[in-house]
């Protein structure tokens, strides 16, 4: 399974990322924010970091990059996408997922391991947890806060569509302590915490974050079985 | 030439961690009865040549969609016309 990777201007995590989809199992596809060709990918990562310096809002200026028409559109279509932190950003930007991230409520940039309990299994990149697992991954952000008005926050929590929710610590004022949240479809994943940087004992605290990965590829096996 | 200013607020529901730094700092620096602060954005938009109806369509669409982002921001859009 190709599992596209997109550089913006401003990413940092890409090359984790594309490793984790590796150690997953997955084959690792560059894509670069300026080219519309998707190549043929089978799902789609959008990575943590600053695209375009966070100038304007965070993501606000790459949900309009080439890149994105096309993993728009696809995503319309079923095709698997997670975004993490600044990826989040980008999927709510683009309206492929409601609400907004803001600046974290005590104003400070954040870096710990962050304790988080999977709410929702059914979606492409949660399929390979338990539901209420809970899971240790690092969080890293200045602009965290998922917020969204009461009327949203009630139908992603009547619909289940939180996928994670932060345990112990609010750790930025995220309305409902929400870290996740997918579609109603559930290919599209938002997450703020970084699962892929825990997917080895070398360099992460845990390897918790490795099922969002190996997730989307039972996805595919899944749906080959059954077509 | 005309422009066109664009400003941003935070919606009054939306919490604004910086304005309430900034507010903070008001008080400590000897401004007394800071009720509150709101920090927004200000666009200033200068184009060749003068507005008409289809400018301001597209600035108003651009407005609500690039410079501001509805679930948690407002905009207001003032034209302002040079000789």
């Amino acid at each position: 399974m190709r599992i596209g990777v997109v550089t913006f201007p401003g990413s940092l995590d890409d090359r984790d990322a594309a490793r984790a989809v590796r150690l997953a199992g997955g084959e690792a596809v560059a894509l670069w924010h300026g080219d519309a060709d998707l190549t043929s990918v089978d799902a789609v990562i959008l990575p943590g970091g600053f695209s375009y310096g966070d100038y304007l809002r965070c993501g606000a200026i790459a949900r309009f990059a080439p890149v994105m028409t096309s993993i728009i559109a696809r995503a319309s279509d079923g095709m698997p996408v997670l975004g993490i932190c600044n990826g989040f950003q980008i999927l709510c930007e683009s309206h492929l997922l409601p609400g907004a991230l803001t600046r974290n409520d005590h104003l400070h940039f954040i870096c710990r391991d962050q304790r988080l309990v999977i709410e929702s299994t059914d979606s492409d990149w949660t399929r390979d947890f338990e539901q209420g697992q809970e899971i240790v991954i690092p969080l890293k952000n200045g602009e965290g806060g998922y917020v969204a008005d009461e009327k949203t926050l009630d139908a992603l929590e009547g619909d289940g569509l939180v996928i994670a929710r932060y345990l112990d610590v609010n750790p930025n004022g995220s309305r409902r302590d929400i870290a996740g949240i997918r579609n109603a479809r559930g290919n599209v994943v938002g997450l703020m915490p970084h699962p892929e940087h825990a997917v080895e004992r070398l360099t992460g605290p845990t390897t918790d974050g490795l099922p969002f990965f190996t997730s989307v590829l039972t996805a595919a096996i899944t749906s080959a079985v059954n077509a | 030439m005309a422009r066109v200013v664009v400003d941003v607020m935070l919606k009054p529901e939306i919490l604004d961690p910086q304005g309430r730094a900034v507010q903070g700092a008001l008080g400590r620096l000897g401004l007394s009865g800071v009720a509150d602060v709101r920090q927004g954005k200000q666009f200033v938009i200068t184009l060749d040549g003068a507005m008409d109806a289809d400018r301001t369509a597209v600035l108003e669409r651009l407005a609500a969609e690039l410079l501001s982002n509805p679930v948690i921001e407002d905009f207001t859009l003032t034209v302002q016309e040079d000789s």
